[in-house]
């Protein structure tokens, strides 16, 4: 087992090495970018395992990472504070809701699936923008009390960057691993086959809908898990964690990393962050220059930067 | 009665600009299979190009021509050094490449006419109000209404009866075979696109008098086209017709039997077509 044995595990031991110690070197400003950034990227990784691995584009992923926020938002609103709570729950109301769209939207294919998951997520959007009663409509769902967490006798609060820093780490992690453990699971293998040829799959008895629906479920779960972290983070849940254009977000994200390298829609997520920071010192039209970025990395890098660059240097497949 | 008539004049005239949109995004892709969300864009470049040529030459008419030829050459130049190099790619690329063009658009009209609302006033001849069944009502929403579908006919019967609309259904219906009797499909392609951005304009220049002009507005009436291609069938003339007066009327008289939760109705419409008939309410055809 050891690092020498296994030439690709020193990237990422290296990556999590940086990562652990990253709060003892940079100013609070960039502890609390890098915060985003790896909530983000946990969203962009679930959200990979459909665009990536099984072959499916969604547009309304947004309505996960919402509704995860939203689960965490009132339950911290109804006085629950525990942390594991609102990390179960808002996995569960995102599953939940992942499995009642999946179910009508993985009949669909290509455009028309992204289409439908584009329609559901505004559909929730809708709801949240104007149920003013429970959702705050578009002013959103302010968090007034982080949760604590208790834990070897100690007791854990959240409120300093660095804290919120280790418990978003801690959480990604968790949750990137699982999802490491999926795509590498004979589940993740078929999810695979179906992206290649489906019609095969099925040939061989593979149940296409209930395989995409579940990977679907599993995707959502973990966007809601990304969800409640950002809703601590941000101490507030917005209609506009489930608009469309949110939605957009990962997906640019995993394109600008690639989609054939697990952690690439992590990268990409960097990218995306670490460039927005770069340009809002210039100007504000931060937006102009995304556009200006995304067109040459969707014309000349087919693979995203990430994937490119390491199909380049390592020719690996 | 009165609010009857109201919201059904309302909801016909918003849905004629909805299909002129709307017209444009599925010819696009009836003929390139290429899902353009950039075309919200060009309607609000339209409006925007409109309202600076009509200062320009001070003339509504003048504007409602020149603006929309503007972004026409634009969609030109976005086919021949853009799309043409993902024809072949997934539809993932397509997607957000044209997401891409959509932020350099939106963000760029902020940079050059600024984030606030511009008001642009109707043409003296349709400026005022109509009385009809004892209410007053704007002409300038009759004439969209009148508009919309003259535009649809001039289309159809462009697409239908010319040989040059008879060579652009001739590439979207087979376009390897059509490049094997001689047509030149790129130019087909270009022009094509360049019609869907024109028909954009176009239709940003007429919503210019009936709403006010900002960067955001082509965000917000993207969706809605795409849920009006959708739900009429996509590629399909026709249905862009019933799906555009669909939307549009569910969208007026929406919010007198659901109050504030009209918002949702289109996305339920989108959805439950989707299931229902996943090809739309006609089928393709162009």
């Amino acid at each position: 087992m050891s690092l020498s044995m296994r030439p690709h595990l020193i990237g990422p031991f290296l990556l999590l090495l940086v990562l652990l110690f990253a709060p003892l070197l940079l100013p609070v400003y960039w502890i609390m970018i890098l915060t985003e950034i790896l909530i983000m990227g946990l969203l962009a990784v679930s959200f990979n395992l459909l665009l990536g691995y099984t072959g499916l584009l969604s547009f309304g992923h947004g309505a996960f990472f919402g509704l995860g926020a939203y689960t965490c938002a009132l339950l911290l609103q109804a006085g629950h504070q525990n942390l594991f709570v609102l990390l179960g729950a808002g996995m569960l109301v995102a599953l939940l809701a992942a499995l009642l769209i999946g179910f009508f939207s993985v009949r669909l294919d290509e455009i028309f699936f992204a289409m439908i998951t584009l329609g559901m997520g505004m559909l929730f959007f809708s709801i949240a923008h104007n149920w003013l009663a429970v959702t705050g409509g578009s002013d959103g769902l302010p968090v007034f009390a982080l949760p604590v967490l208790n834990l070897a006798g100690r007791e854990f609060t959240f409120y300093a960057p660095n804290s919120m820093y280790y418990l978003v780490f801690t959480t990604v992690l968790a949750g990137i691993v699982l999802l490491w453990l999926v795509v590498h699971s004979p589940f993740g293998l078929i999810l695979r086959a179906l992206r290649e040829n489906k019609q095969r799959v099925a040939f061989i008895g593979g149940n296409i809908q209930l395989l995409r629906i579940v990977a679907f479920a599993v995707s959502g779960s973990f966007a809601g898990l990304a969800g409640v972290l950002f809703c601590l983070f941000n101490s507030m849940a917005t209609p506009e964690f489930m608009h469309w254009s949110f939605s957009a977000k990962p997906v640019i994200m995993s394109i600008i990393g690639g989609t054939g390298v697990f952690l690439g829609p992590l990268f990409g997520a960097a990218i995306f962050f670490g460039l927005e920071q770069l340009i809002i010192h210039f100007t504000e039209n931060w937006m102009f220059f995304l556009g200006m970025v995304l067109i040459p990395i969707v014309l000349f890098f087919p693979q995203g930067v990430f994937g490119t660059l390491r199909n380049r240097f390592f020719k690996q497949g | 009665m009165d609010t009857l008539l109201l919201n059904a004049l309302n909801g016909l005239s918003w849905g004629m600009l909805l299909f002129l949109i709307a017209v444009g995004l599925t010819t696009v892709f009836g003929v390139m299979g290429i899902l353009n969300f950039a075309h919200g864009s060009l309607f609000m470049l339209g409006a925007y190009l409109c309202m600076q040529s009509m200062q320009l030459f001070d003339s509504f008419w003048f504007g409602l021509l020149v603006g929309p030829l503007g972004v026409a050459a634009l969609g030109v130049l976005v086919e021949r050094f853009l799309l043409r190099k993902i024809y072949s790619r997934d539809v993932t690329f397509q997607l957000l490449l044209t997401f891409a063009l959509l932020l350099i658009l939106d963000d760029g009209v902020r940079m050059i006419w600024g984030s606030g609302y511009h008001v642009v006033e109707p043409p003296v001849l349709l400026s005022g109000v109509m009385t009809i069944a004892g209410q007053d009502y704007p002409i300038y929403r009759f004439f969209l209404i009148v508009v919309g579908p003259l535009i649809g006919g001039l289309l159809w019967a462009f697409f239908h009866f010319t040989r040059w609309g008879k060579v652009v259904r001739a590439a979207a219906f087979d376009n390897i075979m059509a490049e094997g009797v001689g047509i030149n499909v790129p130019r087909i392609y270009a022009s094509v696109f360049a019609l869907g951005a024109w028909l954009a304009a176009l239709g940003g220049g007429l919503a210019a008098p009936q709403q006010s002009l900002n960067p955001a507005m082509g965000e917000k009436i993207i969706i809605e086209s795409f849920i009006v291609v959708v739900v009429g069938g996509m590629g399909s003339f026709p249905g862009a017709f019933v799906g555009a007066l669909l939307l549009g009327l569910l969208d007026s008289f929406g919010t007198v039997f659901a109050g504030r939760m009209q918002m949702a109705i289109p996305y339920l419409l989108l959805a439950v077509i989707l299931l229902v008939k996943p090809t739309g309410l006609f089928r393709k055809g162009v």
